[in-house]
């Protein structure tokens, strides 16, 4: 309908563009609820929390990552819109990316309001500790009786408790994730650096003059050529070239104040229920 | 006039192959590698669907025990989960990554985990009827682990019909096509798991709870 009106008139790119944003508007749809932004570690959308639970939440969250690396979000939302619960959990745990990359270290705790749901999505790399029948008890044990009761904050401050002392149980595993994540990207060793770079030009470039001075050196004799002010005898030795370039990057990982997921990702762990 | 010669002749070649050792690696720009890395892709999900499948395959022995020591007067219920899962993994419907694109392959081994869904939806179901059984720790553990591996099967399907999607579009469309037409010619599509029986492959017990809906 929408396209017939327009179409006669306009031009071809005019056409395109239409029907661009026709297939737009009818795809839509597939995608039930919008993700929700990542704001901090307790995103609240649903107004859920009082501000004090906040702001304890968030410090303490931040507390556990400094220590473990851990990642945990707690969010609220008002309204799936017809999704499964399971579905926007892991959809919603990998646009925010939560945990380290590599470690997929993240837990997501999600809680839509009107759909009286929530969930406990884990990531790959924690599934062995805190396992799906933890986050069940957590949910069945903690949440779901506070909720009852109408006491949200509570529930969810009690359910963040029990994951943590979960994952804390976990000591000597959580100490050794913690030490790799922290010393892994940050500095790059120079030494090592230079080692390979002096052992790259001595390698290589005896094949690089072999190769380039036939082809861009004059001849002087049979296997002899002169390229840049050197005599270069191939199959032989004598010119020698002693550049060694240290480039100089340098890895940026910026810690400023906002929080963004660490790259990690789930496969769908955790458990579900509802109140 | 014939040393200038001889010397062309000579440099020609080398500047050729130097030219094109310098442009080989320019050839993943012109599209070469999209092809195999959608299949790789495509086929390493497939690896993680048939594990997740493995998974809840694991988990029924136990769980068929668990409820027999309740409700052993559900013979039928029971069976027909153990004849299901039999079924399910027997070797011969199993689909290794390289018979992919073999559609027939594909839709026994979907039809056969579709059986063991069916099954252990009505399994479940008929649970409701044993309060005993369903407070008792042991089966509480596997029905949360249950939930959780069908919750895996579900994602892991979604990823490989979406990595199933980009290696069969790369097949079909515009510069990848010459790829697969001059260089991957036996590459054929994959098949993929059909929308109807996503939907029918997760059960869902509603107590008629939901709100505002």
């Amino acid at each position: 309908m929408m396209l017939a009106v327009g179409s006669r008139s306009m031009g071809a790119c005019a056409r395109l563009l239409s029907a661009l944003v026709f297939l737009a508007v009818a795809f839509a749809p597939a995608v039930a609820a919008d993700l929700l932004p990542l704001t901090g570690r307790v995103v609240d959308q649903a107004g859920m929390i009082d501000a004090a639970t906040k702001a304890l939440l968030t410090a303490k969250l931040e507390a556990f990552e400094q220590k473990s690396s851990d990642q945990i979000v707690v969010a609220t939302m008002n309204s799936l819109d017809g999704d499964s619960i399971e579905d926007f959990a892991n959809r919603q745990f990998r646009a925010w990316g939560l945990g380290q990359a590599g470690e997929n270290n993240g837990i997501l705790l999600l809680v839509a309001k009107d759909d009286r749901k929530m969930r406990i999505e884990v990531g790959y790399g924690l599934e062995g500790t805190l396992t799906d029948l933890h986050s069940k008890l957590i949910i069945e044990n903690t949440m779901v009786p506070a909720f009852r009761a109408g006491d949200f904050s509570g529930g969810i401050s009690r359910a963040v408790d029990d994951i943590i002392l979960v994952l804390e149980g976990n000591a000597a595993e959580l100490e050794a994730r913690a030490e790799r994540n922290q010393e892994a990207p940050e500095q790059i060793d120079w030494a090592v650096v230079l080692f390979i770079v002096v052992w790259a030009t001595l390698f290589f470039g005896g094949f690089l003059m072999a190769i380039l001075a036939p082809i861009f050196g004059k001849k002087l004799g049979p296997n002899r050529y002169r390229w840049l002010g050197m005599d270069i005898t191939i199959g032989g030795s004598s010119g020698r070239s002693g550049s060694s370039g240290s480039s100089g990057w340098s890895s940026g990982s910026s810690s400023g104040g906002g929080f963004s997921g660490g790259g990690g990702s789930s496969g769908g762990g955790g458990a579900s229920g509802g109140w | 006039m014939t040393a200038t010669d001889h010397v062309t002749a000579v440099r020609l070649p080398r500047l050729g192959v130097l030219v094109l050792l310098l442009l080989a690696p320019l050839l993943s720009g012109c599209g070469f590698n999209t092809i195999p890395t959608a299949e790789e892709k495509a086929k390493a999900a497939w690896s993680e669907v048939l594990n997740q499948y493995q998974r809840r395959a694991d988990l029924i022995p136990n769980l068929v025990e668990t409820v027999k020591g309740y409700a052993a007067q559900e013979r039928e219920v029971l069976e027909a989960v153990v004849e299901a899962r039999a079924k399910a993994t027997q070797p011969q419907i199993q689909v290794t990554p390289e018979q992919l694109s073999d559609p027939v392959a594909f839709k026994a081994f979907q039809e056969g985990q579709a059986g063991l869904t069916g099954a252990l939806s009505r399994l479940l179901a008929v649970v409701e009827n044993y309060p005993d059984l369903k407070s008792n720790q042991n089966f509480l553990a596997l029905q949360a682990q249950l939930e959780g591996t069908e919750n895996r099967i579900a994602v892991a399907r979604r990823d490989y019909i979406e990595a199933v999607r980009v290696y069969n579009t790369s097949l079909r469309t515009f510069p990848s096509l010459l790829w697969a037409k001059f260089w991957f010619t036996s590459n054929e599509p994959f098949a993929n798991f059909t929308v109807a029986e996503d939907k029918m492959d997760v059960p869902k017990v509603d107590f008629g709870t939901k709100q505002g809906g």
